[in-house]
């Protein structure tokens, strides 16, 4: 299959293996289902041994595959009524990032995300997803009428970072994304946040300030790219796949070091694989955390959004101190 | 010529290309020297290594802009503002605030907090550590209150020499304490950002102090606080999209570097020349990011103005406070 990544390729194999002798038992009605069943089981043992062993790199790649989901490919398959609003009444619309109003099973919300393309064409206009300050300007317009209307804040993450452009500094990149994240601190509405591919720096952070935030099993979340970190650090961009493992960027590093509230399984091989199971499996976390977002007192949600990003950030104090100043 | 040559001093202040062209001065004063001196040589020395590292540090400084060589003591009197071109040298976060509080009034908060390695990042204690020796400082920013001209603000002033300034966890968590005391204590906040953006060995703990910090602004906003935000050189990346962009007032020095992403990947990413005014002080002005661009020896006034309109203290009040044996602290 062309989707398939290099470190796919022994699984690659073996399947193009099973499918061969599936025809050629069609056609020379020769019988060899032992055989074939003897390779669907390797099959299956090879499938676990490698995505259940996938190395950081290897979730980058999938996090940035060519087909993988984008936020209207999960906009389509969760919500109803979905209707896209444009614009940020400063300048213009920009389509790196969609938003609008839409139905939950029934319950009004507002859904935003960042918009890659999946083609050359769309990609060019979607700028591969990677937003001007008027995206971050219309996303904060439509969120603080979600707060207007008290209608919960739904927000996909993925993109590879805020566009380095000069019209993108002439017109504010630096505060547009730092209204995003002194607004969204006091939405007295809950916002629920899910990295669904890249999480790419100050640009994925403006949509993510929200009462919880989770990733989907193989999407990365990082302060910069691999390639960046590697030129940075070691002046090699070749070096990307060690920044990878020491940059520390996927689901389960960041869920261990307790920066995300959870993991959203993936379908085997990656969402790409099944759009529609991997939606419910969406579904399943948005459900819960809307529920219980749902039972906290609107007066309280500001003010626990406020600690919990206050206690993010470890640190010590000079030996044979303490708090004391 | 002797003379001119021992005045050849390396300054610490000065970044790596200045320094470069610092080098090649050296090599063309000292053909000079060759050149005219009595006992003529056959040819031009280059010093080594060894005479490289004989020179003094410090006492002269070289001005990276106009290339005049200025006794540092003499630029330091100035606030370290070159006297022939203008040019605003980096100051020390110490220095910084020398030139804002009035003498004695100054109270540290939070200095012994330090960074810690969440992410077991190759050789950051030792980076840390290092820096922490080099600068004298615990961490990137200093913290603390004191007056100006009579009117008390709390502020944050970044050390860009610590780590590149960057922002980590001790660099957010000084700052929410910061803003919190300006709560409490009903003072304005007051932060000089000088920062080349979030620091990728703490990795999303770092990018999370982006909204940490913005979330305790949120509070100080919501709380009726002033805050005003400076941006020296360079106010980039990740401090530039959070924090140093939300002040009620946003000053900056002139010339200042400040931008969200860096020049070198804009022009990797647009393969076309960048103007050589993009993403200073008077390229923000001019497109509405800034409210002034406020040069060094105005800053003081210019901030009591600001706080004296802010203040709920009278002008009386205000001289009462000036006095020595009030005790505010």
């Amino acid at each position: 299959m062309a989707e398939d990544l290099p470190f796919e390729k022994p699984i690659t194999e073996l399947r193009t293996k099973i499918s061969e002798l599936k025809s050629f038992t069609a056609e020379k009605g020769i019988d060899l289902s032992g055989e074939i069943e003897k390779l669907e089981s390797r099959m299956e043992q090879l499938e676990e041994d490698i995505y259940g062993n996938m190395s950081p790199w290897n979730r980058v790649q999938i996090a940035r595959h060519n087909n993988r989901p984008t936020t209207l490919d999960y906009i389509e398959r969760l919500f109803t009524d979905f209707l896209e609003l444009h614009g940020d009444r400063l300048y213009g619309d920009d389509e790196a990032i969609v938003g609008g109003i839409a139905k939950y099973k029934g319950q009004p919300v507002t859904v935003i995300g960042h918009q890659r393309g999946k083609g050359t064409k769309e990609n060019l206009r979607r700028n591969f997803g990677m937003p001007h300050p008027e995206g971050y300007r219309k996303a904060m317009r439509l969120m603080k009428q979600a707060e207007k209307f008290n209608r919960p804040i739904i927000n996909f993450i993925d993109t590879k970072g805020a566009y380095p452009g000069i019209a993108a500094e002439e017109r504010g990149q630096s505060e547009a994304i730092a209204r995003n994240l002194i607004e969204m601190a006091d939405l007295s509405v809950p916002v629920i946040c899910i990295v669904i591919g890249e999480g790419g720096s100050g640009g994925a952070l403006a949509l993510g300030v929200g009462d919880r935030i989770y990733m989907l099993e193989n999407s990365t979340y990082s302060v910069i790219s691999p390639e960046g970190a590697a030129a940075l650090l070691w002046k090699d961009s070749g070096l990307a796949q060690r920044a990878a493992e020491t940059m520390k960027i996927t689901a389960p590093d960041l869920r261990e070091l307790k920066l995300i509230d959870g993991i959203i399984p993936e379908v085997r091989g990656g969402a790409h694989r099944n759009i529609e199971q991997q939606a419910t499996y969406i579904d399943e976390t948005l459900t819960n955390a809307l529920k219980e977002l749902s039972e906290i007192d609107q007066s309280e949600i500001v003010e626990k959004r406020h600690e919990k990003f206050k206690n993010i950030g470890p640190y010590d104090y000079v030996n044979g101190t303490n708090g004391a100043n | 010529m002797e003379k001119i040559y021992e005045l050849q001093v390396k300054n610490t202040l000065l970044n790596n290309e200045a320094g470069s062209y610092l080098e090649m001065d050296k090599e063309v004063i000292c053909m000079l020297r060759d050149l005219f001196s009595k006992k003529k040589k056959k040819y031009a020395t280059i010093p080594s290594e060894e005479a490289k590292q004989e020179v003094p540090e410090g006492l002269m400084t070289k001005c990276p802009q106009c290339k005049s060589i200025m006794y540092t003591k003499e630029l330091k009197k100035n606030l370290s503002v070159c006297d022939s071109c203008g040019f605003h040298h980096r100051l020390t976060a110490y220095d910084r605030l020398d030139t804002i509080f009035d003498e004695g009034t100054f109270e540290e908060f939070d200095q012994n907090i330090i960074s810690k390695d969440p992410l077991d990042f190759p050789s950051y204690p030792e980076k840390s550590q290092s820096d922490r020796e080099k600068t004298g400082l615990n961490e990137a920013i200093v913290t603390g209150k004191g007056k100006i001209d009579g009117y008390p603000a709390v502020v944050g002033v970044m050390d860009a020499r610590f780590r590149m300034g960057s922002m980590g966890s001790v660099v957010g968590e000084k700052i929410v304490r910061a803003i919190e005391r300006a709560i409490v204590e009903d003072m304005p906040f007051i932060l000089f950002a000088a920062s080349g953006g979030a620091r990728m060995q703490e990795g999303v703990f770092s990018l999370m102090q982006m909204a940490k910090t913005s979330t305790a602004l949120n509070k100080l906003h919501n709380a009726g606080g002033l805050f005003i935000s400076i941006m020296t050189h360079p106010t980039t990346g990740g401090v530039s999209a959070s924090f140093a962009s939300l002040g009620d007032i946003n000053l900056a020095e002139p010339k200042a570097l400040i931008g969200f992403a860096g020049r070198r990947i804009i022009e990797q990413t647009i393969r076309q020349e960048l103007p050589e005014d993009f993403q200073t002080a008077e390229f923000l002005l001019k497109h509405g990011q800034l409210d002034r661009v406020v040069e060094r020896k105005d800053m003081k006034d210019t901030l009591k103005t600001i706080l004296s309109i802010h203040s709920p203290l009278s002008e009386g009040e205000v001289e009462e406070q000036k006095e020595p044996n009030e005790q505010e602290v």
